[in-house]
């Protein structure tokens, strides 16, 4: 059993909680916005082996936020809010 | 010396003392420059040089694999071959692969125990049957064997099941298709290499693709841990680690890699002569001709690169079984394992070239790549000597993630990956 820390609720088990792609990966804004771009950020994902910096939700909670683990050894570090994760207020 | 396997061949060379048998296939030092390259030994790396030797006249082919051959996904597979989905473009592919593998020991002269023993899949609730119904409906459009089974049926093929009245799963029918099977992994992977190698392809292990060759935004070869390989065009079929060898021909693909878990029982006198999926348990089944009971079911829900698996989608998997079929749970488990499996929105496959041209991609197989190896092999050979699509192949092109032309099968067929 896998067990991640919900910044909000501490350390939980993983059946909890459901992956949410790329850490930022942001919508495309503007009123032009091409089938490609639009492609990359609904589908391509970064995928990484090792060091991976993502999304989850915490179902339990409702919250989402980021999360930093390791695809090959599935070392996770506590989860963090995404405004401290991406720097905003 | 004895190089065509056969009864006669085996009374040959046990009157010889075994000692004329030549090896399956040749090992090779790499050559500075082949017409083809193919990344991956597993089943769809090395179906693809045949058919490209033996379809298509291009021999001066290698194939390079960082391990040995069929150690991936394809020797950690659960052996079924089956062509149950719902869509046109997807019957006709899957159909490909399963109609190649109906004549594949002959053609190979390799027995890959292909043992087409029907398949299953259980509808437990009155709404499941509804959805068999319509599934049966579209695959006998499309043109391949699919039959609607009712209770009777059910208890016909499975008579061990559950049927009790306080049964969790009741079985009300399902989907039957008379022509799914097994076939022994490791000899599809065996049996292509073997016939390969004898058309003069090259198949080179324990060597590791590093990077690419790009000169003028093409792909021209491949960088090795045994030197620079050049190459007029690459091809790769590395399943769960497609996102690495795209990162490092400077793209990305619609794929989050997953572990897929199995595992095997100790052996038993034969009780399970079908292979039953059951998509409300979340588990499959079928015995192997060693009498192991090989078990199967979901993806583990955290993507990973790590071959071990998870506990809590083992757990699903077993506690499905034992309420399937009570009997199972006296027996002990052996051993438990998973392989690294490339997923895609749409759980469909990927095949076209990539954005880098020159470089070819087969990958997005998911659960089921196994069952499709022979059709992979056809459709990437078919891209890599002609640079065109097949007729089969075209629907499933990268740019179905742009166009929004996706064949989702896990809505359509309600087939869990």
């Amino acid at each position: 059993m896998q067990i991640f820390s919900c910044p909000f609720c501490g350390p939980r088990p993983e059946y909890e909680f459901h992956f949410g792609g790329d850490l930022g990966n942001h919508r495309p804004e503007g009123p032009e916005v091409s089938a490609e771009v639009w492609a990359q950020y609904l589908h391509f994902r970064n995928n990484p082996k090792g060091a991976s910096e993502e999304i989850w939700l915490h179902m339990t909670c409702g919250e989402i936020f980021a999360l930093q683990r390791d695809t090959l050894t599935m070392e996770a570090a506590p989860g963090q809010a995404l405004t401290a994760a991406e720097g905003r207020p | 010396m004895t190089r065509h396997y056969s009864a006669l061949s085996l009374v040959k060379e046990g009157l010889n003392n075994q000692k004329g048998w030549v090896r399956a296939w040749e090992s090779r030092a790499p050559k500075p420059r082949y017409d083809v390259v193919i990344i991956g030994g597993g089943g769809h790396g090395l179906a693809t040089a045949y058919y490209l030797a033996r379809t298509h006249g291009i021999t001066n082919v290698a194939v390079i694999e960082k391990g040995w051959l069929g150690g991936g996904n394809t020797g950690r597979n659960t052996t079924v071959v089956r062509s149950n989905y719902f869509f046109p473009e997807s019957v006709r592919l899957y159909d490909m692969a399963l109609k190649l593998y109906e004549g594949l020991s002959r053609e190979l002269n390799y027995n890959i125990m292909l043992s087409q023993r029907g398949m299953i899949s259980l509808a437990h609730t009155p709404a499941e049957m509804e959805m068999s119904a319509r599934v049966v409906n579209a695959m006998q459009i499309n043109g391949t064997d699919a039959e609607l089974f009712g209770p009777e049926d059910v208890r016909r093929v499975l008579p061990i099941y559950n049927f009790s009245d306080k049964a969790r799963y009741p079985a009300l029918g399902g989907v039957w298709q008379g022509r799914s099977g097994t076939a022994r992994h490791d000899a599809v992977a065996w049996g292509y290499a073997r016939a390969a190698s004898r058309l003069g392809v090259d198949i080179l292990q324990q060597c590791e693709v590093q990077d690419f060759l790009i000169e003028g935004g093409r792909c021209r070869g491949v960088v090795t841990s045994r030197g620079t390989i050049r190459a007029d065009r690459v091809g790769m079929a590395v399943a769960g680690h497609s996102s690495q060898m795209a990162a490092r021909a400077g793209f990305r693909l619609p794929v989050v890699s997953y572990a897929l878990q199995a595992c095997v029982s100790e052996p038993v006198k034969p009780v399970l002569d079908t292979i039953v999926l059951s998509p409300g348990a979340g588990t499959y089944a079928s015995q192997s001709d060693k009498g192991e009971m090989v078990v199967g079911g979901g993806l583990d829900r955290i993507p990973s690169y790590g071959q071990r698996g998870n506990l809590p989608v083992l757990e699903t998997v077993l506690s499905g079984l034992v309420e399937m079929f009570p009997a199972f749970r006296q027996l002990r488990l052996m051993r438990q394992w998973a392989g690294i499996v490339d997923v895609v929105p749409d759980s469909s496959p990927i095949l076209g070239e990539s954005p880098l041209p020159g470089l070819f991609l087969n990958c997005g197989w998911g659960t089921g790549g196994f069952k499709a190896i022979p059709a992979g092999g056809t459709l990437l050979a078919h891209l890599l000597a002609t640079g065109t699509h097949h007729d089969i192949s075209r629907p499933f092109d990268l740019d179905r993630f742009a166009t929004g032309r996706l064949i989702d099968e896990a809505a359509g067929s309600g087939i869990a990956h």
